[in-house]
C-alpha cells in the first residue's frame, strides 16, 4: 500500500461516513454535517492527488481545493439559512416530517 | 511496501473518530463540536501532505466559519432537543446499507489498481507566493467567479433567512 492509497482510503472512509450521516439521519442540520463531511473527503482527495501527482508545481489540484472550499462555505451559508426558514415555516427541522410536497 | 507514519495514522485516526462522532451523537451540539474535530484533522491531513495555504484555509473557513455557522443554526432551530422518536430517520437501514455498499467499492477500487504515482518521495515546496501569482494570472477567471459566487450567496443566504412581515414583501 502506497501512502497515497492511505491517503484515498481515509478520504473514501470520511466520505462514506458522511454519507450514512446524510442518509440516516431525521435532523437537516445533521444532514448538512454529512454533505460537508463529503465534500471535505473530495478535498482531500485532491489534494492528495497534487502532492503524489507528477506536476504538482502546475498547483491545479490545491487550486480546485481551494475553489471547492470556497464553493462549500457558500453551499454552508445557504443550506443554513433554508433550514432555518423551513424551521420557521414548519417549526421542525425533522425531515421525517416534511411530506406535504409528496406526490 | 511503504509504511504509513505514525503521524499519518494518528491524524486520519483522530479525523475518521470525529466524523463518526459527528454523524452518531445524540446531542445535535456535541455533533457540531465532533465535526470540529473531524475539520481540525483533515486541516492537519493537508498540512501534512505539504498543502500549507489549503490546510490553513480550510482551518479559517471550516473551524471559523461553517462551524460557528452549523452551531447558530442548531441553537436557532432549538435542534439540540432529542426528539422522542430518535434521532435516526426511518428508513435508517437502508441507508446504512447503502454507505456501506459505496465504501466498499471505493476501497476495493483504491486497492486493486494501487496507483503508483511518480512523485512519491519528493515533497513539493509551494510558496505563498506562487499561489497569488497562480491566482492572479492562470486561475483569475475562476477567482472572478468565485467572487460573484459569493456574494450572490451572501445576498440570497439573507434574503432566505430574512423574516418576513405579515403582508409586507
Amino acid at each position: 500500500m502506497t501512502p497515497l492509497s492511505g491517503f484515498l482510503l481515509v478520504a473514501a472512509l470520511i466520505f462514506s461516513i458522511g454519507l450514512a450521516g446524510a442518509l440516516t439521519r431525521r435532523n437537516a442540520i445533521l444532514v448538512l454535517i454529512g454533505i460537508e463531511l463529503m465534500l471535505n473527503a473530495a478535498n482531500l482527495n485532491l489534494i492528495a492527488f497534487w502532492r503524489y501527482g507528477p506536476h504538482p508545481e502546475a498547483l491545479t489540484g490545491m487550486m480546485f481545493a481551494i475553489f471547492s472550499i470556497a464553493v462549500a462555505a457558500a453551499e454552508a451559508a445557504v443550506g443554513l439559512g433554508l433550514v432555518i426558514q423551513v424551521h420557521r415555516h414548519a417549526h421542525s427541522t425533522d425531515l421525517d416530517a416534511m411530506n406535504r410536497m409528496k406526490g | 511496501m511503504l509504511p504509513m507514519s505514525l503521524a499519518f495514522l494518528f491524524i486520519s485516526a483522530l479525523t475518521v473518530a470525529g466524523g463518526l462522532a459527528a454523524v452518531a451523537l445524540k446531542n445535535t451540539v456535541h455533533c457540531a463540536l465532533a465535526l470540529t474535530v473531524a475539520f481540525a484533522g483533515l486541516a492537519l491531513l493537508f498540512l501534512d501532505l505539504g498543502a500549507q495555504f489549503a490546510g490553513f484555509a480550510q482551518i479559517l473557513v471550516y473551524i471559523g466559519a461553517v462551524a460557528i455557522l452549523v452551531v447558530f443554526a442548531i441553537l436557532l432551530t432549538r435542534g439540540s432537543e432529542t426528539p422522542k422518536d430518535g434521532v435516526y430517520s426511518k428508513h435508517w437501514p437502508a441507508g446504512l446499507v447503502i454507505a456501506a455498499a459505496v465504501f466498499a467499492v471505493l476501497g476495493w477500487a483504491i486497492l486493486s489498481s494501487a496507483p503508483q504515482l511518480p512523485n512519491a518521495s519528493v515533497a513539493p515546496t509551494v510558496t505563498v507566493l506562487q499561489i497569488g501569482q497562480a491566482l492572479m494570472t492562470r486561475y483569475v477567471l475562476p477567482l472572478e467567479i468565485i467572487a460573484v459566487l459569493l456574494t450572490a450567496a451572501l445576498i440570497g443566504a439573507v434574503i432566505v433567512a430574512m423574516h418576513e412581515k405579515e403582508g409586507a414583501r
